[in-house]
């Protein structure tokens, strides 16, 4: 159903805006009716434990449905049984990235693992666009193998930063500017043929 | 609730209305103390907030330079949730729970010693651990993710030192207040002469609430007609067990700091790497989401069934899946912190998938049936006067109607993975959950018990108490909403954007948040008009009686407002 973060990320938008009103609406017209003297009639009956039921269903569904709907879920799970297209092992210490190559490209379809490795302090390996919205992330402790599996399916250059605080180290001390943001860190070229699989 | 009669502005400032702080016993005095700290925390907080807002908003903010720098930004959002979460929520809920259990089992509270103790321990505890971050700038985020606590080379070790002992102060307040509670509940007298410590912990664990359940099913009579404890009690039980777990796990996080801290003063260099830190990741974030299910949504819910019951008079709905449902909080609580560790490759998938999204799921249906149980309540009993604290209630249930989905939408492996560290769970989640869901239940609580602890004080302005609640409701979502979306279009939380990146939502963030601070302006402006200068100071000084209960003999009606018009 998902291709792209950006597909769900503006479907989660419309979705959660729509619950957001609804639910203050649902508790306004609570609020005014309890104080109608008239003898109010509801306009549904829920039943108790048919309420509980949606509940339920509405906390297990939820993880169903994105299991099915949203590509990376899987691809997370089963990463250790997948053979990458491109692999990249990249390092953090003392704030500063060490990339494989100055720019890390991959072609649009293909299965890129990341495997990035810290040898201080907790960070995020984030991958942006070039509008601010994120393409993915992840936690990178240190001592410990930090892998993703990613399928990219849309081409364009992407910038990398750390999404965890990892002190006031990453930014420079008189401008605030992120050290660590590293522009282009990836490039994903538009190819048909990976596009396609 | 009326307007009371006007006076000139100086002799109300002073003399307040009615308020007479020499009337007050020992326990209502402690009481209003914690309440007086905690909302003076709760100014702090909110400013701190709103420079952080304003910082986000870029070059167009109007602060001095020294707030745009990282050391300065990061220390503010270091002690941010510190001042927030234990030196004013703590102290609200503490404060709230230390009246309330005497007053709800008829007994007295165990020690008020021991209370005075609690408000100290963290107000001076929150004190240290603020003035670390506004004078050494110690800045490890609350999440204190290890080794960055540890890490001398970006933070100093007095700093370090001062927040350690100012978060271990809390945490030994906080243990205080446990132990009180404890014995208040188990104290075998009064209406707890005849009980057993057998009976009274099946009563707080909710067992008998669980059993009364298989009972029905079965076709038997009743395990149990008349619970030992009142179900408010049971809640306020059962959070305190997550609170003591916490208490614990935060303390020994402060320990091993602490060790390392002696250590590096004392010239030597340790390993931090000898610290597993995914282990410890584990071990912090299981302690630290038993605030938010131990302090946050089992207090919430005990507090909405206990306002419920006051403002209609009447018994709960479903009181047996109440207390049942209180018990498998019990379980969810203890068990759901892996959903912090979505994001963190290392983590066993099993843990993931059990542990941070289905049984995490649970909550939706915990805090579901809270909601639900507190409007059925409240709709059976209509029609109801639209009072301050009728308002308030609902407020608190609009808050986690929105908060819980939106934290529950983040504990999902497919979601985590764009939404991780984003300012969605700040803001959608747990800024719009503790701001609007669990303070508006909390002015609710103290609307309630307002007559109660003052001793029937009048309140200075009805109109302030209505503006307050609008501007706080409205401000209060507002900010979360539009922080949150600013949190979809990829921007991060513990990140300094000094080039306003995403300054549009930060703006609309700023403007609302801004309300939020009014708001507590104005409800302080009505609370000092109500007990003057002079009986504010008072409140401080000793009391004339040493009574650690409310009204065993005499008990004074509760709030008179709310009931059926």
């Amino acid at each position: 159903m998902f291709q792209t973060s950006l597909e769900l990320l503006k479907f989660h938008w419309a979705a959660y805006s729509i619950y957001a009103l609804l639910i203050i609406s649902v508790i306004a017209w609570f609020g005014y009716n309890l104080t109608r003297k008239e003898k109010v009639k509801s306009i549904v009956r829920i039943p108790f434990y048919g309420y509980i039921a949606f509940l339920v269903a509405g906390g297990v569904g939820h993880h169903i449905f994105t299991y099915n709907a949203i590509p990376w879920v899987a691809e997370d799970i089963m990463r250790h049984e997948i053979t990458p297209d491109r692999d990249y092992e990249i390092e953090i210490a003392k704030h500063k990235w060490k990339l494989p190559e100055e720019q890390m490209v991959a072609n649009m379809g293909e299965k890129v693992r990341f495997n990035v490795h810290s040898h201080d302090l907790t960070y995020g390996f984030g991958l942006f666009r070039k509008d601010g919205t994120m393409v993915m992330q992840m936690q990178v402790v240190p001592k410990h193998d930090n892998d993703i599996v990613w399928t990219f399916h849309e081409c364009g250059k992407f910038d990398l930063t750390s999404t965890e605080y990892a002190g006031p180290g990453q930014y420079d001390k008189e401008t605030g500017e992120d050290k660590m943001f590293v522009k282009d860190a990836l490039i994903v070229n538009c190819n048909d043929k990976f596009a396609s699989r | 609730m009326e307007n009371v009669a006007k006076k000139p502005f100086l002799e109300q400032l002073i003399h307040g209305t009615n308020f007479d702080a020499d009337s007050l016993s020992a326990l209502q005095k402690v009481t209003l103390r914690a309440v007086v700290m905690s909302f003076l925390f709760f100014g702090l907080v909110a400013i701190e907030g709103m420079i952080m807002r304003m910082v986000q908003t870029g070059p167009i903010n109007p602060l001095p330079e020294m707030f745009n720098h990282p050391d300065h930004y990061f220390s503010i959002m270091t002690v941010h949730p510190i001042v927030g979460i234990f030196g004013s929520t703590y102290q609200l809920v503490f404060a709230a729970f230390m009246f309330l259990v005497p007053y709800l089992t008829k007994k007295p509270l165990y020690s008020v010693k021991l209370a005075n103790f609690v408000w100290l321990c963290i107000t001076i505890g929150t004190a240290m651990a603020w003035i670390a971050g506004f004078i050494w700038q110690y800045a490890p985020l609350y999440t204190l993710y290890w080794p960055l606590p540890a890490d001398f080379e970006q933070f100093s070790v007095i700093g370090a030192f001062v927040f350690v002992i100012g978060v271990a102060l809390i945490m030994i307040g906080t243990i205080g207040f446990i132990y009180n509670i404890y014995a208040t509940i188990f104290a075998r007298t009064g209406v707890h002469k005849n009980k057993t410590t057998k009976e009274l912990l099946i009563s707080g664990f909710g067992i008998d609430g669980l059993m009364n359940l298989i009972h029905k099913l079965m076709g038997k009579p009743p395990y149990s007609k008349e619970p030992a404890l009142s179900l408010p009690v049971v809640a306020i039980f059962r959070g305190t067990v997550d609170t003591f777990l916490d208490a614990i796990v935060i303390l020994g996080a402060g320990i091993l700091v602490l060790v390392y801290i002696v250590a590096h003063a004392g010239g030597l260099s340790w390993d931090v790497h000898a610290v597993d830190s995914l282990l410890y990741k584990n071990y912090f974030w299981w302690g630290l989401d038993l605030v938010a299910d131990g302090l946050v949504l089992i207090y919430v819910a005990g507090s909405w069934y206990l306002l419920a019951t006051i403002i209609t008079g009447q018994k709960l709905f479903m009181e047996n899946v109440a207390r049942a449902a209180l018990l498998l909080e019990l379980f969810v609580s203890w068990m759901v912190w892996s959903h912090h560790l979505l994001a963190d490759q290392p983590q066993p998938e099993m843990m993931k998938l059990i542990s941070g999204e289905m049984v995490t799921a649970f909550e939706l249906l915990t805090q579901g049936l809270a909601l639900f149980i507190t409007l059925v309540t409240l709709w059976k009993a209509r029609p109801l006067k639209m009072s301050p604290e009728l308002a308030y209630l609902l407020g608190g249930l609009v808050g986690f109607g929105l908060a819980v989905p939106a934290g529950i939408i983040q504990a999902d492996m497919g979601l985590n993975r764009v939404l991780h560290n984003t300012q969605w769970i700040s803001f959608a989640h747990f800024h719009i959950a503790l701001i609007v869901g669990l303070y508006m239940t909390l002015y609710s609580a103290l609307y309630v018990l307002w007559p109660l602890v003052t001793n029937n004080t009048k309140l200075f302005s009805k109109k302030l108490t209505w503006a307050h609640f609008w501007l706080y409701l409205i401000g209060g979502i507002g900010m979360g909403a539009f922080a949150g979306m600013a949190g979809l279009d990829g921007m991060l939380r513990r990140h300094l954007y000094v080039d306003g990146e995403f300054h549009g939502w930060m703006i609309l963030a700023a403007i609302f948040g801004t309300m939020v601070l009014i708001a507590w302006f104005l409800f302080l402006y009505n609370i000092v008009m109500s007990v003057g200068l002079k009986g504010l100071i008072g409140i401080f000084k000793p009391a004339n009686n040493d009574i650690a209960t409310f009204g065993i003999e005499e008990e004074p009606e509760p709030a008179p407002a709310a009931v059926k018009a």
